[in-house]
């Protein structure tokens, strides 16, 4: 039974996280052992998740462990949405454990990261194989406090300490609500088993209320704006491997987590859900995307533009649901695949775009790309492998990012069906918002990938840079492998997961045809196709030809000289195109409106020897207006209740018979 | 028989584009110097270049990675693919339904990724400042045209061009919403292709220039490939909006060779026309401060999403 399989799986991991501790005492190879275990788990998980995705709609039996509350037990369970989550999370762990074999090498401090790796390995995955709340919960809980101890792995840094800390509150919360979310589905008497709690009938009010509540815990862990603000201050400060994981992976268990509660568990919705979360994902990708073309810091870069496809997800989600409501199924089907489709998308390039700023980590020590620049000439096979990266990120054909935004595309072109007027409205402004966002992350890759490896070297590091490991090449070759392979054959990746979207919205697309030449055809062949294979093959081949035909006919010499630069070359490298200032002109245009951002001069008087200073101001507008008054209320109501500590031991009793009585009232009224 | 018929065609079209761009540019030029009293270069001058710069020599900077040989090439072959895609003379070719207008976009979108990497490669101060504008520019004119796209889809009820296109030929109608798309795509076009009020063309060596700032350090085959590319992307434009708004004398698909002759005669004209209205506007008009040019494409978004929310309102409009 696949299900057992994945549970033994998951218990050989927490062994090696228990185990890890002994090895790293006793062993000298205690990081390969322990990577390498993880990389063969993970293939064993990810090959479970395939044959549990492939063999049909009901795939197994449910597992009940003597875990957990005593009168439940634990649950697991494999169908074909968690097989398809377990698939994404163990490709993605597959390819980091391999990464990991070789960078993992340079860690300095191994046993601060070690033992939590397999166990947010573990996390991870039985959150997914979860059946009931409690388990999920707790599994939920567990891979949030895996993933911050790996986060303060490098806690020597006041900043990550930082980072750890507004993780560990954010992540707090965002369990809080989802224990909200299933208290409330559970009811007062107590049905926590995902199968008894589908078939629950509930009060009006309640759906509505589930729905926020899992926006608000689903939606902080995946990064959903105005709930992202810990993201990229968390992501980056974990090793280059782990915020593969964290970004790549870790938020796709949040869509899981949101689908799973939304989509399966809590019944019919209504109209305005799919709008809020529609609304939220395109707010969420546009300023994603935004904040990522402004960062120097590559992997913070990178961890915003998890939160602007985060958004992407979302808005297919949010389509999906108003199709849903609207007995559109064929639609709906559309947009729950497309979005689907680019979770996967997103964990294979996100994770192979965090590989490669490892390798630039490792190689030049350095995270900020406006000190390096030419890496393309010392990491020859990074360079191929993060150009790819940031072709799939960036939409291009033929790599897989264009495929999962063509179908979006397609969704929306469908939505004028839609009867409600708000949804009318509010769906080409999201489609403006998925093209803006598109088009946006291509120009923040085209700076990333332009300052950082081509032009000449802006530092001493990045000029003596050298190649990375083995390993690591592998990893990264890997998931560029599939990401090309995502992109031109993608219709098997659709056909794969029309169960999924029977599962979620009782629908699935037309069979993808597999000649002529795999397009693919999300309604009909009059409406709309997409062959990525043939865009690839024409690409190739007439570029080949162009070649070819020039050289053989033509001239086929080659000079090198000084670069011309109109005349006015300059030796220093400081005279390049910066990354600050390949970004401002989209600073000047959008920065006033998402940031208000505005530059800061200071001339000293005539006299003065102190330096003129410019400083370009930005202001992240969620935090400033959501959270830190927040934190001010807080700490002021924290000061307040300080006089508690202080009171005399009569005081004390009262409270307690005050709160006692009171709680007795509460479960009087309940009852 | 039918099918290596359909092939024919099909490569007659990617042939025919190929041969046509640089004429267009020819065109343009001849027009805009007969318009500004000049007797200007003969229409043919934009084939000898090519020729010329292909026989020369290539020099590149001493630091220029693989990326930069390459890059030609492959905004090329982008462009290419792009550019066969749209109907020109006939519609319902045999690769038509390999990309539909989103995904034609996209290509021209590849094309231009590379072309602004290509610009940063050498490491100078042009090439950079060229690319960041070119970006801040995609990222208007590359929503302003999906805008557009969806426009037309929803009229048609297809983004298969050639679709739209027959649907065009058959239930032509005026429609508020489509020539708000007309207006957006023709500001794109001018955007996408560096002309005036975005970009000149003609220049060199100004602070204002996009597009020439990206190529400074080419020469030779390379700079040839891409300016084929630049041609063909501008042969791409005008036909793509000769198809969608002006799809008359387009041969339906399978046809004879009559209509098909019918079909290149009108393409032919079309283009003309089209040369000589894009240099109509362009004597007609200043060029706009690098930072006026995001509310041109702003207007053009705001217009192309105003005819998709129409459309949403009501398919009638």
């Amino acid at each position: 039974m696949p299900v057992s399989v994945a549970l033994w799986s998951v218990a050989v991991l927490i062994v090696v996280a228990l185990a890890t501790p002994i090895l790293l005492r006793r062993s000298a190879a205690a990081t390969p052992v322990v990577y390498g275990v993880a990389a063969v788990v993970a293939l064993v998980l990810f090959a479970t998740a395939v044959a549990a995705l492939l063999g049909g709609t009901d795939i197994s039996g449910e597992v009940v462990l003597p875990l957990g509350l005593p009168w439940v037990g634990a649950h697991f369970r494999i169908d074909p949405l968690s097989a398809f989550f377990l698939l994404v999370i163990d490709l993605g762990a597959a390819a980091a454990s391999l990464y990991a074999l070789g960078y993992g090498a340079h860690e300095e401090h191994p046993e601060r990261v070690l033992p939590f790796y397999p166990a947010f390995l573990a996390g991870m995955n039985l959150v997914i194989l979860a059946a009931d709340a409690f388990s999920f919960l707790v599994s939920w809980e567990f891979m949030s406090l895996a993933s911050w101890a790996l986060v303060m792995a490098h806690h020597h840094e006041p900043e990550n300490r930082r980072a750890g800390y507004v993780y560990l509150v954010m992540a707090s919360f965002g369990t809080l609500m989802l224990l909200l979310a299933f208290g409330l589905m559970a009811g007062a008497d107590g049905v926590y088993g995902f199968a008894e709690m589908r078939h629950r009938v509930h009060a009006e009010w309640l759906p509505g209320l589930v729905l926020v509540l899992a926006l608000l815990g689903a939606g902080s862990k995946a990064g959903l704006v105005p709930l992202h603000v810990w993201l990229p201050l968390a992501h980056p400060a974990a090793p280059s491997h782990v915020s593969a994981l964290m970004s790549g992976v870790m938020t796709k268990v949040a869509v899981y987590g949101f689908v799973r509660i939304v989509f399966d568990l809590v019944g019919d919705p209504a109209w305005w859900w799919g709008a809020l979360v529609m609304a939220l994902g395109a707010l969420t990708a546009v300023l994603g995307v935004l904040h990522a073309i402004l960062e120097r810091d590559l992997k913070r870069l990178l961890a915003y533009s998890t939160v602007e496809n985060i958004g992407i997800v979302f808005i297919g989600l949010g389509l999906a649901l108003a199709f849903r409501t609207n007995e559109m199924a064929g639609p709906a089907a559309l947009a729950v695949t497309a979005a689907l489709f680019h979770a996967l998308n997103h964990s294979l390039f996100k994770g192979l775009m965090f590989f490669g700023a490892g390798a630039v980590l490792g190689a030049t020590g350095e995270r900020d790309i406006e000190k390096l620049g030419g890496l393309i000439h010392r990491l020859p096979v990074t360079a191929v492998m993060m150009l790819g990266g940031a072709m799939a990120i960036s939409a291009l054909p033929p790599l897989n990012g264009f495929v999962s935004e063509w179908m979006l595309f397609q969704a929306i072109l469908l939505s004028p069906d839609l009867p409600q007027w708000a949804l009318k409205f509010m769906v080409p402004a999201v489609g403006a918002a998925l093209a803006f966002s598109a088009a946006l992350a291509g120009a923040c890759f085209v700076r990333a990938y332009g300052v950082a490896f081509l032009g000449r070297p802006r530092s001493p590091a990045a000029a003596k840079a050298g190649e990375v490991d083995g390993f690591s090449r592998v990893a990264m070759g890997l998931l560029l492998a599939l990401c090309l392979l995502a992109g031109i054959v993608p219709g098997l990746v659709i056909d794969a997961l029309s169960s999924v979207a029977v599962l979620v919205v009782g629908h699935d697309m037309p069979p993808q045809p597999l000649f002529p030449s795999l397009s693919i055809v999300p309604v009909s062949e009059s409406r709309s196709s997409y062959s990525g294979m043939l865009v690839f093959v024409f690409i190739l081949s007439s570029s080949a030809i162009a070649a070819w035909a020039i050289h053989r006919f033509a001239s086929r010499t080659l000079r090198r000289a000084p670069a011309w630069d109109c005349g006015f070359p300059d030796a220093s490298p400081m005279t390049q195109y910066a990354a600050d200032s390949f970004a401002m002109p989209i600073r000047r245009v959008f920065g006033p409106v998402a940031f208000r951002s505005h530059i800061e001069r200071r001339m000293p008087p005539p006299g003065d020897p102190a330096p003129a200073e410019l400083k370009v101001v930005k202001h992240d507008l969620s935090w400033e207006i959501l959270y830190a008054p927040i934190a001010g209320r807080v700490s002021r109501l924290g000061e307040r209740l300080n006089t508690l500590q202080f009171l005399s031991i009569r005081s004390y009793l009262t409270l307690v018979f005050a709160a006692l009585v009171g709680l007795l009232v509460v479960v009087a009224i309940w009852a | 028989m039918g099918l290596i018929r359909e092939i024919a065609v099909q490569g007659a079209q990617m042939i025919f584009v190929l041969a046509l761009a640089p004429l267009l540019l020819g065109l343009t030029r001849k027009f805009k110097a007969r318009m500004l009293d000049r007797v200007g270069p003969p229409v043919l001058q934009p084939y000898r270049d090519l020729l010329k710069l292909v026989r020369k020599d290539v020099v590149i900077a001493e630091n220029a990675s693989w990326l930069f040989r390459v890059a030609p090439y492959v905004i090329f072959a982008a462009t290419w693919v792009a550019a066969a895609l749209v109907p020109t003379f006939a519609t319902g070719l045999q690769f038509s339904w390999t990309a539909d207008l989103i995904a034609i976009t996209a290509l021209l979108a590849t094309a231009r990724f590379f072309l602004a990497l290509a610009g940063m490669d050498v490491g100078t101060a042009f090439g950079g400042i060229g690319s960041s504008r070119e970006m801040l520019f995609a990222s208007l004119a590359e929503p302003a045209m999906i805008m557009m796209v969806f426009v037309v889809a929803l009229v048609a009820g297809s983004t298969q061009l050639s679709w739209v296109a027959n649907f065009m030929l058959t239930h032509a109608s005026l429609r508020v919403s489509l020539g708000m798309a007309l207006v957006a795509l023709v500001i794109v076009a001018l955007a996408e292709n560096a002309r005036i009020p975005v970009d000149n063309p003609a220049t060199h060596l100004e602070l204002t220039m996009v597009h020439e700032a990206m190529v400074l350090e080419y020469s030779g085959r390379h700079l040839a490939v891409i300016e084929l590319a630049a041609a063909l992307k501008l042969l791409l434009y005008v036909s793509l909006i000769a198809c969608v708004f002006v799809p008359w004398g387009l041969a339906p698909p399978r046809s004879g060779v009559l209509p098909l002759i019918v079909g290149a005669v009108t393409y032919l004209a079309k283009i003309s026309v089209g040369a000589f209205l894009l240099v109509f506007f362009e004597t007609s008009i200043a060029k706009m401060r690098v930072f006026r040019v995001p509310e041109l494409l702003g207007a053009a978004l705001m217009l192309g999403f105003l005819g998709t929310l129409l459309l949403f309102v009501s398919r009638s409009f």
